[in-house]
Order: C-alpha cells, then structure tokens, then sequence
C-alpha cells in the first residue's frame, strides 16, 4: 500500500500491534531492548550465534510442532525420538559401522518411529496424546537399551567439528539447516495445498473429511516427518555434545511445545501463524540468553517461561473481557479465546 | 435411563478386562520368575503403587472435565520437601498436623491451576505445562540446593511405610495401603452418586449443554483441580515417608504416569468417562509390569521402559476396539 497519509501509517501499525504477532513482536523488541542495555555482549554476533547454537535442536523440532499443534493434534515423543537417534547413532558407531550408513539408519529410524505413531493415530485411531505419551516412555526406553548407563563417545573428529564448529561463515551447520527448514515451512504453510488442508483439518476435521481431504494422508505424514526431524535433531545434539547418554534431551517436548503454544498457535488447532513461532522462539532464547548473562539459573529461567506462556494465554481473554465491558468489538486472534 | 445403564455396565467390564489383564501379567511372570508369587510380591507392589494410584485418581477428577493436571509431578516435590523441611526443623509435629500441611499446600497449589483454567479460560494443557515449570522453580529457589535426609525427619515418619495395619503370616497390609483403598473408595463412591461426581461427567461429556443445564462448570472444574492438587499433596506426603531423602527433582515425571495410568484405567482423554477405580487399577497394571520386569532375568532392566510404552499402547487400543464393537452393536 503506497501513499498512504502518515496517521494511516500509525492506524495500520496500532491495528497490526493488536495481533499477537504485533503483541509478540513488541514484548521482543522489549526484551532485546533490555538484554541491550544490561549486557553489552548481547548485541555481538558471536553472542547471538552461541545462543542460537545451545538450543537448535529443540527449535528445528519446534517448526514441525507447530504444524502438528496446528493440526489439532500433538507429538509427546519428539524428546525421547532425539535420545533415540543419538543413542542408537552411539551403538551403531561402537559396533563398527560406517558413519554415513550409521546417519542413515538414525534417520531412517526417525522415519520408522513418525509411522508407527502415526499409524496408531490414524488407522487405530487413538488419541496422538495417549499415542504419543506412550511412545515417550517407549522411546526412551529403547534409548536406554542402547547405551544402558554408559556414555558413547567414540565419534569421528569430523562429526564433532560438524556440530561445533562454523560451517559457512559463522553458522554452523545446524543453523544452516534450521535457516533451510524455516524457509520450507512458511512456504508450505502460507502457499501450498498441503499447508491449507493442515489448517482446514485442525479447524474442523470432519468437515475436511467431507470436502475430500484425505486426512489420515495428511496426519500420517505430519507424524512421520516429525519423527525424521527429531531424529535429525537428535544427531545434531550429539554432533554438539560429542558424546551421547540415554538422558539425551529428557523432558525437551514441554520445552518445544510451550514455545509453539508462546507463539500464539492454538491447543485446539487450526489457528496460528508459523511468523508467531519464530517471534516465540526469539522471545524464549533471548529471555534465557538475557537471564543467563545476568547470572540468572536455569532453572529460574524455566519458571519464568511457564510464567510469560500462562500470560500470554491469559491476556486475549483478559483484553476481550476489558473491550465486552467497554462495549468494542473484541479484537482477539481466533483461537486464543 | 437404558443408555445410562449401559454406559455403567461398559465401565464395569472394562474395570473387568483390567482385573483379568492384571492376573494374566502374575500368571505370566510365575511361569518366568521362580517364587514370584510370593508375599513379598504382594507387599512390595501394594505398597510402591499407592502414590500413583493416589495421583491417578486426581488425576481421573481432572480427566473426567475434558481437561489434564500436567502439574502434578511438581506438586509431589513441593510439598514433600516443604513439610520434610518442617519436620526435619521441628521434630515434634503431630503427624496428623503434618499431612493436613501436606494436603493443604497441595490443595492450594492444584487451586491456582483451578482458577486460571475456569475463570481466566486458558486451556488446562497451557496452564499446568506452565506451573509444572512454576512450581518446581520456586521448589529449587527456595530449597537452595539442600537436600533433605532421612536422618533428620522424626522416627515416626521413617517407620510408617513398614507400619502394618494386619499380618496374615507374611502378608502384611500396610497403613499407606489402607489410606489409599479408603481413598479410592471414597472417590469411587463419590463420582458414582454424588451429584458432584455425576456433573463431572456431564461436563466432560459436553461442557456446553452442562452449562446451559445450569451447572456452575467453573466452580466444578475449579474443585476438581482443588481436588487433585489435594490428593497430590497426599501423595506427596506418601512420597516423603517412602523415599526419606528428598532433593529438589523429587517426583519429577509423576504427571506423565498419572496420566498414562489414567488412560490405561479406561479414562477417556477427552473427559465424560471413567471411574476411580478403573484409575487405581491402571496404575496397579502398570506398577506391577514395572516391578516384575526388573526381577525378571530375560528382560533387561532398560527394556522395561519400551515394554511398558508398548503395553499402554495395546490396552488403550483393546479399549477402545471393545467400546468401538459396543456402539456398534
């Protein structure tokens, strides 16, 4: 829109402020503001790296999250798939197996572990909680199988340099293909049939069901490429770590999928933008970063996320009780009421 | 009328599959274990079990109104290191003082879920998703990293776990075991006849007719919240005299299995459905399964934990093909 008068400038940033992305994008502005003026590392390049860096994995697997939260649906195991990609990559390294065979068992396994999820899903039809939550603690176990108490260690020097070292310029490799996923993602769901009819479902799934969309296709493959992406994340974490243990990644789902639910995709499906995700993933790695540079815990960290995701469900009722009261049109995302 | 007994005589088949579910897995594991079915066997499982089966049954009220109590676990861990924290300072509180502290805190703290969910309208899953993070946050500022021991918790407290109500030989039923059958009784009784209990259902089964019905759905689904919190503080009582040494990641992971032992009870995740002792049940079959196969020489103790995920799997699944064939009949 060229030529518009300068107050509907200022109009259409107060109507775009009152969205949530508008919401989030201000409550980021506020935090780089403040983690600015705290801390003059913040700003620096190798600062913002590092602090992409120490989470990457769980943010590759936010992005497939989201559009499975999207769906109506959600995936409990994605932690427990990371411990098993990269214990399972652990064993098979020690049994003599060749690195690139060794990846391409992991994946596959990811690829393996997404179907039988979704299989349960779509053809037995149960709940992707119960599913879900049952193949956390199946996971995991298999996990444990693997390397039992031990820690794996004996990756080749490239592996380890891939996971910690730059790749191109300053970015490693994980980032690189964070970057390469984030791409893929906003196109699929802004610009192509599949994401429309993973929105159409979430929003009502028997009325995609009625207008031809083949809706066990669309979970089925949904579940099966979060398989595949947490295995990769999973392999990327021992890249970064160098060593694997069958703990790898515990209770990272509630981390992954309380910033899909930060960046304002609803529980129930349907609604939700996938710019929302990324503002919630900057908002969360930089709160950490900031509290972590300001000698503040982890564990404190945690709390103050679970505090901002309660907020930040809370406050569309509130702003939408506040305009019924005043007698204005709530303006509040659909979804998050 | 005919539905509702119908819907009753499900239930009870399905507590029916469970009981037999359960007596297949001793069956089973006598034919492996040599002396498995023993006394021991009984003591242990029945007294291990009573803190899940507890958590289980809060877990079923919360259930019950189409929504989830992620919390839990953390709850556990509070309270059972706030008042073994009270104890170790002050050896002579009455034991009854100390679980009414227990229950308390716990009840406060599952009604802060409680009021968020029914009155600020947040969906149950973001609510406690953010307090299970909440809670054990202001555990671990509070606890500054101290550890609390068994040696200084009162002797009374150290002895109750072994403490038997009747011995038959080398039978022993327990005092925490009693406590968590009255508990399950009472609960069972009170979601069966209560008018309380049958508003659950009615809310869980459709929350809009149950409030156009006239029913007060946010003061419902805050007392169910209340409740669970209160037997979770329970359990957190429980927790502390089973375990003595109390860090802050005490009960860590609880609320995933008070929830898997919900679904395996026969609670249906979307609410309206299910019954106490369906959730008691649950959480024995799987408490069972956990501890034969760490005595069972062919499974490795780290194949259990893929076991028991296959396990909640198959019996949710068993569910609902039979409810599947009931409606279709």
């Amino acid at each position: 829109m060229s030529g518009v008068r300068p107050a509907g400038v200022a109009a259409a940033i107060g109507a775009r402020f009152k969205t949530w992305e508008g919401f989030l994008a201000g409550l980021l502005l506020g935090i780089v503001a403040a983690n600015a003026l705290t801390s003059p590392s913040f700003l620096t390049m190798g600062n913002q790296i590092n602090l992409f860096a120490l989470s990457i994995e769980k943010v590759i697997v936010v992005l497939i999250m989201a559009f499975i939260i999207l769906n109506g649906e959600i995936d409990l195991s994605v932690a427990s798939m990371m411990g098993l990609s990269a214990c399972a990559l652990g064993w098979l390294i020690q049994q003599g197996i060749p690195m690139p065979a060794a990846l391409a068992v992991c994946l596959l396994l990811g690829i393996a572990g997404g179907a039988f999820n979704g299989f349960w899903i779509t053809v037995v039809r149960l709940p992707s909680l119960v599913v879900t939550l049952a193949m956390l603690i199946g996971f995991r176990g298999l996990a444990r199988v693997l390397v039992e108490d031990r820690s794996i260690k004996e990756f080749p020097a490239w592996f380890e340099a891939l996971g910690q070292q730059p790749l191109l310029g300053p970015f490693p490799l994980s980032m690189l293909i964070f970057f390469g996923l984030l791409v893929v993602a906003v196109v699929v769901l802004r610009y192509s049939g599949f994401g429309r009819q993973v929105q159409v479902i979430g929003i009502n799934q028997d009325v995609a069901r009625y207008s031809g969309i083949n809706v066990a296709r669309v979970k089925m493959l949904l579940f099966t490429v979060s398989g595949l992406l947490s295995a990769l994340a999973g392999i990327l974490f021992a890249a970064r770590l160098g060593t694997v243990r069958g703990d790898m990644g515990l209770g990272f789902e509630l981390d992954i999928i309380t910033i899909v639910l930060l960046g304002g995709v609803s529980i129930f499906g349907g609604a939700g933008s996938i710019y929302g995700v990324l503002l919630s993933i900057l908002i969360v790695l930089y709160l950490r970063n900031g509290m972590s540079l300001s000698n503040i815990t982890g564990h404190l960290q945690a709390g103050v996320i679970g505090i901002l995701l309660i907020l930040s469900a809370m406050i569309p009722n509130v702003r939408s009780f506040l305009a019924r009261v005043a007698g204005i049109r709530p303006q509040v995302p659909d979804g998050q009421s | 009328m005919r539905l509702r007994a119908g819907r009753l005589r499900a239930e009870t088949r399905r507590e029916g599959v469970l009981v037999l579910l359960i007596v297949l897995v001793l069956v089973g594991f006598s034919l492996i274990i040599q002396n498995y079915l023993s006394a021991r066997l009984f003591n242990r499982v029945s007294a291990s079990v009573t803190i899940l089966a507890i958590l289980a049954i809060g877990q079923t009220l919360v259930v019950l109104t189409r929504n989830i109590d992620l919390s839990v676990g953390s709850v556990v861990g509070f309270t059972a290191y706030f008042v073994g924290q009270q104890l170790s300072l002050a050896n002579d509180i009455h034991p009854l003082v100390a679980v009414a502290m227990c229950i308390g805190l716990g009840a406060a703290l599952g009604a802060c879920n409680g009021a968020i969910v029914a009155w600020c309208r947040v969906p149950a899953i973001i609510v406690t998703l953010g307090t299970l993070a909440l809670f054990r946050t202001v555990l671990v500022e509070y606890s500054d990293a101290q550890t609390i021991l068994t040696v200084n918790l009162p002797q009374w407290l150290v002895d109750l776990p072994r403490l038997n109500v009747v011995s038959f030989g080398r039978l022993h039923l327990r005092v925490v075991v009693v406590v968590m059958l009255g508990v399950a009784v009472l609960f069972q009784l009170l979601l069966k006849y209560s008018s309380f209990g049958r508003r659950l259902y009615a809310i869980g089964s459709n929350p809009d007719a149950a409030h156009h019905a006239g029913f007060p759905t946010r003061g419902l689904v805050f007392t169910a919240f209340t409740l669970c919190g209160a037997l979770a503080g329970l359990a957190g009582f429980l927790f502390l005299a089973r375990f003595g040494n109390i860090t802050v990641v005490a009960g860590l992971g609880l609320e995933l299995k008070s929830v898997a032992a919900v679904v395996v009870g026969g609670v249906n995740i979307f609410g309206g459905a299910g019954s106490a002792l369906g959730a008691v049940l649950g959480a024995i079959l799987i408490d069972l399964l956990e501890n034969s196969l760490i005595r069972s020489l062919q499974v490795s103790e780290f194949l259990r934990d893929a076991l028991l995920g296959l396990l909640i799997l198959v019996s949710v699944a068993v569910d609902s093909l039979i409810m599947k064939r009931r409606r279709g009949s």
